[in-house]
């Protein structure tokens, strides 16, 4: 057991909980989806990205892309959530939430994404 | 190859991880804590706010409690956020600068620079690996003809010279050992652009994995490789190598033209290195005993050329165990006045002075010359940088090996077929060379020397090869026959024209031309221009073959042979048959 791999499969792993987490409720309904738990899911999300930085294999290459995708949506959802709230009057709607939570269900598809491309590497790894 | 970008990456790993977690765990601590507004209702920080103030805070530059005054508690956290963070920061900052100090890092930098400097030629070049003497020269030489070149040099000092030198093109070089395949594919070993190996490092086996290398790469590519030794000379010629090229003996040879063929070697320096002044004369007297200091590798070229020539000699040696000397040689450097009777200076007509110190060299010529004023007396020059030394010595002759190698080399690059015409040179006789060199020396008129080859085909010579092959007849005085005014012969002497297998010297100005062809001149820059305007250009061939301008264009031909329907064509063919 390497301790490496178990940091990095936690992180891609915990990335992806956390997000769907986020994304788990009604679409529309700002009650159902916590500010908190969308900035847990773009930390981890970075985190995840660094510890990929430098892998020259052609699996690391694509979990790297999967990754920086999922960063994009999720920021982009931080980027609107703050936007609303304090660049301009609108305040948070049931619609904004619903794109919000939209762009977030993305980023979890990218997540797994990331997650099959780590399954499928650990089973190669065994033959 | 690594990536710059990824190595950095992989090891700006941590730092950035570090910074993002530090950064994440100050905003949550500032969205959590309870804060007060101005009326003292509690108030929560929200991720916007909290996001704005540490970055602020986390640079440093603090713009204060916002959007209320903070409570003890948040003071308190902003305390401990400043601290991470600003430690965070040199941490990060610290492993940037700590990894371009990194020796690794910075090879890795200098090489991606430099397969990025050699990616950006995009005209052909050569490849010179060794960046001593010879190859600094080379490359100048090609630069001043604006050829580009790729260099790469082993050793430090060396290398920094060359990068100190002011060349007009960029000329991409790299401080490494040519022989790591790795280096000749950054330095474009495999780019078909690269027309041309010099393998000349100071390392026989290098030369020889360089020449290697380039031959299993693309075979038919122009290698040239120095070598100084037999073993290395058979490998090389095993595999093809173009041209190998032995620096004594090439040496040896030139110094041996040098004494023996004044106008030969008068020839030879005119063409090879047109603006180099000659010390050596014709009338002096050079037959008789020579006294040669030092029996190295250049001591014993010398001696082979000389025994084939019967010219009697007397070696001084300082370690004569070293090698197996000729008897009747002499212990010693030669620098004392000591040795150089017991070798019979006094008896002898001439003295080398061919160490491998220049100062040893010079100490040599001046006690020599105070025991026998008259003598003889040649040095060799290692150092460009003792010139002026050298000069001021009042030398009789002053040989510069590696100066010597590289114009031969350039020369091989150049015009292949000057290497023909000084081996057809050889068998010539004393005579014949004076007379040529007198002819060279009329047209030049002080003019730096050009040599050129030009070959008869569609592609070199459209307008040439356009009317020979209507069976048109061409004699090679016209060729160089000014194209503004045909009365004016230009500049220039054709030394040698090359038919096939036959090679003719001085051809005679009736010779007359076949396509395919292909022609030496020697002459002045400009004639040059001006030839190469009657070989490719219909109009002037035209003109000088008739003497009268057509016009040129399709309109102008078609309204002028409408006009005078066939009179033309008869009367460049009358013209033509008048010329010959």
């Amino acid at each position: 057991m390497n301790t490496e791999n178990v940091v990095f499969a936690f992180f891609i792993v915990l990335a992806l909980t956390l997000n769907f987490g986020f994304t788990l409720g009604d679409i529309d309904n700002i009650e159902h989806h916590n500010v908190y738990e969308l900035f847990a899911a773009i930390v981890i999300s970075l985190i995840a990205t660094v510890m990929k930085f430098g892998d020259r294999t052609h699996v690391g290459a694509v979990l790297l892309a999967t990754s920086l995708v999922a960063d994009l949506q999720l920021i982009i959802c931080a980027l609107i959530w703050g936007g609303v709230n304090h660049l301009t009057d609108t305040g948070m709607t049931p619609g904004i939430m619903a794109s919000i939570v939209s762009l977030s269900a993305g980023a979890l598809l990218a997540n797994i994404c990331s997650v099959i491309l780590l399954i499928m590497e650990t089973n190669m790894m065994r033959h | 190859m690594q990536h710059v970008l990824y190595l950095l990456l992989r090891r700006l790993r941590t730092p950035i991880i570090a910074l993002i977690s530090v950064y994440a765990i100050c905003v949550l601590g500032f969205t959590l804590i309870p804060g007060q507004d101005l009326d003292g209702n509690p108030w929560r920080m929200d991720f916007f706010h909290a996001f704005y103030f540490v970055s602020f805070m986390g640079s440093t530059i603090g713009f204060g409690e916002i959007p209320y005054p903070f409570t003890p508690m948040q003071r308190g956290w902003t305390t401990v956020s400043v601290y991470a963070t600003v430690l965070t920061w040199l941490y990060g900052v610290g492993t940037i600068f700590a990894l371009f100090q990194d020796s690794n890092v910075r090879r890795l930098i200098q090489r991606t620079n430099f397969a990025r400097r050699v990616a950006k030629i995009h005209r052909p070049f050569y490849l010179v690996c060794g960046c001593g003497v010879t190859g600094q020269r080379i490359t100048k030489l090609l630069d001043d003809h604006g050829i580009n070149s790729v260099v790469i040099e082993n050793d430090q000092v060396l290398f920094d010279r060359f990068e100190g030198d002011e060349l007009s093109l960029s000329v991409p070089g790299i401080c490494a050992d040519a022989a790591d395949p790795e280096i000749l594919a950054l330095a474009g070993i495999q780019d078909p652009l690269c027309i041309g190996v010099l393998a000349i490092t100071n390392n026989d086996h290098t030369n020889l994995s360089i020449a290697i290398d380039s031959k299993l790469v693309m075979p038919e590519r122009l290698v040239i490789s120095a070598t100084q030794s037999k073993e290395t000379t058979a490998n090389l010629n095993s595999f093809g190598t173009d041209y190998i090229i032995d620096p004594f003996g090439t040496f040896a040879d030139q110094l041996y033209l040098t004494l023996r063929q004044p106008y030969k070697h008068l020839l030879h320096d005119l063409i090879v290195n047109p603006n180099h002044n000659v010390l050596a004369s014709p009338h002096q007297k050079t037959e008789g005993r020579w006294v040669i200091c030092g029996y190295g590798r250049f001591g014993q070229a010398l001696e082979k050329k000389f025994l084939a020539h019967g010219i009697e000699m007397t070696f001084i040696e300082p370690d004569p165990s070293l090698y197996k000397i000729p008897a009747g040689s002499v212990q010693g450097v030669g620098t004392e006045a000591k040795t150089l009777l017991e070798a019979n200076i006094t008896g002898a007509v001439g003295i080398i002075a061919g160490t491998p110190d220049d100062a040893d060299n010079l100490s040599i010529i001046i006690t020599a010359r105070d025991l026998k004023p008259d003598l003889i007396t040649v040095a060799r020059q290692n150092k460009d940088a003792n010139k002026p030394m050298f000069r001021a010595a009042d030398v009789n002759m002053i040989m510069q090996p590696g100066r010597a190698v590289a114009n031969e080399i350039y020369m091989l690059i150049r015009t292949p077929m000057l290497m023909q015409f000084f081996n057809a040179a050889r068998e010539k006789d004393r005579e014949w060379s004076r007379q040529l060199l007198m002819r060279i020396t009329d047209v030049l008129q002080d003019q730096p020397l050009d040599t050129w080859a030009c070959e008869l085909d569609s592609t070199n010579a459209p307008a040439v090869s356009d009317w020979l092959d209507r069976d048109g007849k061409l004699s090679i005085a016209a060729l160089y026959r000014d194209p503004r005014n045909r009365d004016n012969p230009l500049s220039a002497v054709p030394v040698l024209l090359k038919r096939g297998d036959i090679s003719v010297m001085e051809p005679s100005d009736t010779t007359e031309l076949l396509t395919g062809d292909q022609i030496l001149f020697c002459g002045q820059r400009a004639a040059h221009t001006h030839i190469n305007w009657t070989l490719s250009n219909h109009n002037a061939l035209r003109y000088i073959i008739t003497g009268r301008y057509e016009p040129g264009g399709h309109i102008w031909r078609y309204l002028r042979r409408k006009w005078s329907s066939n009179k033309t064509d008869e009367r460049i063919s009358e013209e033509s048959e008048k010329n010959q």
